[in-house]
């Protein structure tokens, strides 16, 4: 919990910095990134793949976004983890082998090395520019281009509400931890643990539920009627339609041309 | 279970999106009416609550730990349409800004998660609780079971969602352009992790809320606690969504050919049925002979409507129309004579059992 606090507040300075995605208006790179995103699940061959995990960095030094955060946050983690997945297709996908494991026996494929390296470029193209966009722009305003973009105003309004008090209870549930082990005096057991964070959800609930009610009533007092509005002056640049008219044609490129 | 970005085909994740609308369509309506001003506060809240439940960390028997969706919970507390609402969000702000699980996988998730869990765990919740009082263990036993049961069926849904890929998209080689794994793979691999660690978190932690909310705020258990009334429909619109399903019955014939694995004995000695098992096999060739233990087995039951086509019956339309009618009304009659039997087996007031 502590380590997606500290990730939310760097995301924060990053993007404050005067970078080529940080200058874009929100709607449009929003709009560019589900693009580009989109046209990585289309892509179907290996190069194509990769090449998106190539524009990922690309954009990513652009925008003065660090590519060890890139890397420690999106990077390494879908590696292993996507790998790990991937990793078994290397030898159960059947087809030509391509070389054999000297102890194991076991006989590495070419459509199973194929199907793993596509796997993983996908995953790590779609990650690295799902986090580019995050990185390099302020999560309220990432949800009011969502509501530009069509999604329902209540919805926006609840995702914005949401991601506020998101933090305001894994403050809770760390503050809630650190003052329960504060009062012990040895190691709790596994049951004892359980029982513990069983309870600690149940009062988060609780607290959830009449939090949600005390809000509720403050918004009434203040005029809230059940409609979302919303204040943004945001302005297009040509260098905006530049970049999601770049984003629709690659699109393009890789479904006519089957890339 | 989040799958991430890549994993699933662009017309797999529109069809689970195309699935998953519907369902936050009518959840967001029918949370409107029953919320009205505080739909967006209240939902808000609960949203954030699921969403930091999922982070959890749940130490289990053994040494070992887990992560809990919160589904069983959500479901049990909220009613299963704010808690598709609920952790849909959830699943939403974990996929833009933390990468758990991908935007264009969003839909799936969803669809798993948070629609077909809510509704699983509501279901088993209410047919395992009953009419029990509000702070008996039977709930807590029930509250567990359905949270456990829900994170299977999700991971079930997603093991299917990823099975298929290889089967649908592949290139020309037949090297699966997504998830690679087929379905003799994928199930066995998802459902064996959340059948024990993931199951087994949700469960305890399912279990653990309500047998605490017993304690502590039993009135939550009475009534959903974000509406009135949660998941009802009249009987007479379940019968009438019914009987549309009855009459629509005969869309299954445009699927043409046989399912995979419901092939009959006779279907080993035809030619194009031999083509069509070798085909939906990966090319394996199907033995030349009918394996002896399908043949005898094959014998010990004849169906009176085999393949749901009365023999008196030509029109294959009007036969399958006919089979959901007989069959709908046998289920009916069946539920009818097990309620008789558990009223006779009920003591009364004032007996003894």
């Amino acid at each position: 919990m502590a380590r997606r606090l500290a990730y939310a507040l760097q995301a924060e300075d990053i993007a404050a910095e005067p970078g080529y995605l940080q200058r874009a208006d929100p709607r449009f790179k929003t709009a560019a990134m589900l693009v580009l995103i989109i046209t990585v699940a289309w892509a179907h061959q290996l190069a194509s793949v990769w090449s998106f995990v190539l524009l990922g960095a690309l954009l990513a030094v652009a925008s003065r976004v660090p590519l060890r955060r890139m890397a420690l946050q999106a990077v390494l983690p879908v590696l292993a983890f996507t790998g790990l997945i991937a990793a078994p297709a290397l030898f159960l996908v059947p087809g030509p082998a391509l070389v054999t494991l000297p102890l194991a026996g076991w006989a590495v494929t070419e459509p199973g090395l194929h199907s793993a390296l596509l796997l993983v470029g996908r995953a790590e193209a779609s990650a690295g520019l799902a986090l580019l966009l995050v990185l390099t722009t302020p999560w309220p305003q990432v949800i009011r281009a969502l509501g530009a973009l069509g999604v329902p105003a209540p919805i926006t309004a609840m995702l914005t509400m949401t991601q506020r008090y998101i933090f305001s209870f894994l403050q809770s549930a760390a503050d809630m931890q650190e003052a329960h082990h504060s009062r012990i005096m040895a190691p709790m057991t596994g049951a004892a643990r359980r029982g513990m964070i069983a309870s600690a959800a149940g009062v988060l609930f609780t607290r959830s539920l009449d939090m949600g009610q005390n809000v509720h009533e403050a918004m009434i007092a203040r005029g809230y009627r059940g409609q979302s509005l919303s204040l943004d002056t945001w302005r297009s640049r040509p260098a905006d339609w530049l970049l999601l008219g770049f984003a629709v044609a690659l699109l393009a490129a890789v479904i006519g041309f089957h890339l | 279970m989040h799958i991430p970005d890549g994993y699933l085909s662009p017309s797999t994740c529109a069809v689970t999106y195309a699935l998953a609308l519907p369902f936050w369509y009518v959840a967001t309506r029918r949370l409107k009416r029953e919320l009205n001003t505080k739909l967006v506060p209240l939902v808000s809240v609960v949203s954030a609550f699921c969403f930091v439940i999922m982070m959890f960390n749940l130490p289990l028997p053994g040494g070992t730990t887990g992560h809990a969706v919160g589904v069983g919970i959500a479901a049990i507390l909220l009613g299963p349409w704010a808690a598709i609402v609920a952790i849909s969000l959830a699943l939403l702000i974990q996929a833009l800004f933390f990468g758990d699980g991908g935007l264009t996988a969003f839909g799936a998730n969803s669809l798993n998660m948070a629609i077909i869990g809510s509704f699983t765990a509501y279901g088993i919740y209410l047919v395992l609780a009953g009419r029990s009082p509000v702070t008996s263990l039977r709930r807590v036993i029930a509250a567990g079971l359905a949270g456990y049961i829900a994170i299977n069926v999700s991971a079930l849904a997603a093991a299917i969602e990823f099975g298929v890929q290889p089967m649908l998209f592949h290139d020309a080689s037949g090297a699966p352009l997504y998830a690679p794994y087929p379905l003799s793979i994928a199930v066995p691999a998802m459902l064996g992790g959340h059948l024990t660690i993931a199951g087994l978190a949700e469960m305890l932690l399912t279990a653990g809320i309500v047998a605490y909310i017993q304690r502590s705020n039993p009135q939550l258990l009475e009534r959903h606690a974000m509406a009135g009334g949660g998941a009802g429909m009249s009987a007479r619109g379940l019968a009438l969504i019914l009987g549309i399903l009855m009459v629509a019955s005969p869309l299954g014939l445009l699927a043409a050919g046989t399912a995979w694995g419901e092939w009959s004995a006779q279907d080993f000695a035809d030619p194009s049925a031999r083509a069509a098992i070798a085909g939906a096999s990966l090319n394996a060739a199907p033995p030349t002979a009918v394996p002896q233990g399908l043949q005898h087995l094959s014998t010990v039951w004849t169906a009176p409507f085999p393949d749901y086509a009365p023999a008196f019956l030509k029109n294959e339309a009007l036969g399958y129309m006919l089979s959901a009618f007989m069959g709908v009304g046998l289920i009916i009659l069946a539920y009818l004579a097990l309620s008789a039997l558990i009223g006779l087996a009920r003591p009364r007031d004032g007996q003894h059992a």
